[in-house]
């Protein structure tokens, strides 16, 4: 491509997004390190003059991290399952060719827009009767069911990538299909995989409605819900809450740094097909 | 991309000859199938029996017929709930997509300033719609937020106790805000991957007949983004249907019921008032408006046609 001349008028308007976007997040950080009455005489935008890391230290003493554990095993969890369940399904979804196979696909892209919002009550009834209200399990079921569909989609995405000649290689040599499926699929799918852990962890890791509606003790909670409550019980301790969020985001702030792709990828889950 | 193009064809021919051997059967998707089916479908069909019953947490649940339907349909707070959420939408949209096309077109661009802005633009994304909430939350309170720090800018009426969620117009206002803070970036990644898979041939062929940056803009980019820009609001639709936690949040549809969409009056219904058959009446409602919108979304973008597409490349 040729050199263009600058474009001024994306670059001011392009100015203008990122002053909108980074101020909160100047607030977040620099009230996080401010004392509160500091905070509550300057106001948010104001440079701070001297900084502290109390807060943090408020924050993980009122039970934040038992809340990240929580959350942490739930996301875990939520991983296994979906890596365990949507590889074969994939697989079988892209390699067998017969009616059920299609059916089945179908019966996920059907699921891929069910909103878990419109099923939050058949699941507290299902869950209760089943007696798991209040429990680690009742999140990870139902969270790692809704991830299902989208994993499956991108699953498939790229395994449909694999060129036909290398499953015909395999086929020659007699491979059966859980052969090909170890030693072909799963070593040049992998970039899909990566997307579909990303996507699922995510979802897992931000979750809020279900553990709302499905726990209800501080043994079982987890750190979204930590932040509701912090925010209701103390909304007047801005700096707290802003160290809790603080806390909240550097896990994922961690994978943005070095798995940056892979990230971006798995929150597009629905939107990059 | 011919390359590419290339293998594709040959993966189809190679393929449709149809050799047997190392093809997963069936069973290989039984598990996925029966765990979706059990988490997932059950809770679809348990959602309209239990509309037909009332429930309150404790006990069984009776069986009351069509009742909740016939008292729900006169509910005026589920009618004015459908009203706020299509106003919520309908900002929603009309906000969003003019910011992030421009952005996504923008950070398309390969140069390096672009790619850096790119990345810090993306911010917002790594946070939960929780902690999003709860941060402008404390962002706006009146008396040490940002109204009263700017309220130069703000106006003094703004020193009043919670002046930004006492009105329904200023409070659908902040919704309408704070989600387009939340989900632009998203919305941005979505234009840039469709800008960025517009051939350069015609922005040269059309520098070549002199069209300038912005003829370019309207003629070439713009309909080429058309099926980026139907993806991308039919996502927002659909996500505005569902958007919960930050009305949960910042408003509790609050004030009075003013700012109350259907997904959250549903959850009013079912765990603040414990009527269970209430708030089963709204989920059927939200399943079958979402099933419209996925039929939307399936015949949109062409998913059910997986097959074709990737090989038609």
């Amino acid at each position: 491509m040729t050199a263009r001349r600058p474009n001024y008028l994306a670059g001011v308007l392009s100015a203008i997004w990122l002053v909108i976007v980074l101020a909160p997040v100047y607030v977040l950080v620099k009230a996080s390190l401010q004392t509160q009455p500091d905070y509550d005489s300057s106001g948010p935008l104001s440079i701070p003059h001297h900084l502290t890391s109390a807060n943090f230290g408020r924050v993980i003493h009122s039970g934040f991290l038992h809340f990240f554990v929580n959350t942490a095993i739930i996301t875990a969890a939520v991983v296994l399952i979906v890596v365990v369940l949507v590889p074969p399904v994939a697989f079988a979804i892209v390699r067998n060719r017969s009616r059920t196979v299609t059916v089945v696909f179908r019966v996920f892209l059907m699921g891929l827009t069910v909103p878990i919002q419109a099923v939050i009550v058949p699941l507290y009834f299902l869950i209760s009767k089943a007696g798991l209200y209040d429990t680690l399990l009742a999140v990870i079921l139902p969270t790692a069911a809704f991830s299902l569909p989208i994993s499956t989609i991108i699953m498939t995405g790229s395994m449909r990538d694999i060129t036909g000649d290398l499953y015909e290689a395999m086929a020659l040599d007699g491979a059966s299909a859980w052969r090909t499926f170890r030693y072909l699929v799963m070593p040049l799918a992998r970039g899909g995989l990566a997307t579909v852990i990303v996507f699922s962890a995510l979802n897992a890791w931000n979750g809020f409605l279900l553990p709302l509606i499905l726990t209800q003790s501080a043994n079982v909670r987890v750190f979204t819900l930590g932040l509701y409550d912090f925010q209701t019980v103390s909304s007047i301790d801005a700096p707290a809450i802003c160290a809790a969020v603080v806390l909240s985001i550097i896990p994922i702030l961690v994978v943005y740094l070095f798995a940056r792709r892979a990230l971006i990828r798995g929150l597009m889950g629905v939107g990059g097909k | 991309m011919a390359a590419l193009a290339a293998t594709g064809e040959r993966g189809r021919t190679k393929r449709s000859g149809g050799l047997k051997i190392g093809r997963p059967s069936f069973l290989w998707s039984l598990p996925a199938i029966t765990f979706f089916t059990v988490c997932a479908i059950a809770p679809l069909c348990v959602v309209v029996w239990l509309s037909f019953t009332n429930w309150d947490a404790l006990g069984s649940p009776a069986w009351v017929g069509v009742g909740n339907w016939r008292s729900l349909i006169h509910d005026p707070v589920l009618i004015g709930s459908f009203k706020i959420t299509a106003i919520l939408t309908g900002l929603g949209i009309v906000t969003q997509t003019p910011v992030s096309l421009l952005l996504g077109v923008w950070a398309a661009g390969y140069q390096r300033n672009r790619a850096i802005l790119s990345a810090l633009y993306f911010i917002p994304l790594l946070m939960s719609a929780t902690a999003i909430s709860i941060v402008w939350l404390s962002l706006l309170d009146p008396y040490y937020g940002l109204p009263h720090e700017l309220h130069w800018l703000f106006g003094n009426s703004f020193f009043e106790h919670g002046y930004l969620f006492s009105y329904q117009s200023t409070a659908i206002g902040v919704l309408t805000f704070v989600g387009m803070w939340q989900w632009t970036p998203f919305h941005t990644l979505i234009y840039q991957g469709g800008a960025r898979a517009i051939p350069q041939v015609l922005y040269q062929a059309a520098a070549i007949d002199g069209a300038g940056r912005f003829r370019q803009f309207f003629y070439i980019t713009l309909p080429q983004l058309r099926n980026t820009i139907i993806t991308s609001v039919v996502l927002m639709l659909v996500g505005s249907l569902t958007s919960f936690d930050t009305i949960l949040i910042l408003t509790s549809g609050r004030p009075g019921t003013s700012t109350t969409s259907t997904s959250y009056y549903m959850y009013v219904k079912g765990f603040q008032d414990f009527q269970f058959g209430d708030a089963s009446v709204i989920g059927v409602l939200l399943v079958i408006v979402s099933t419209i919108i996925s039929l939307i979304i399936v015949r949109a973008s062409g998913w059910d046609k997986m097959r074709s597409t990737q090989e038609g490349v």
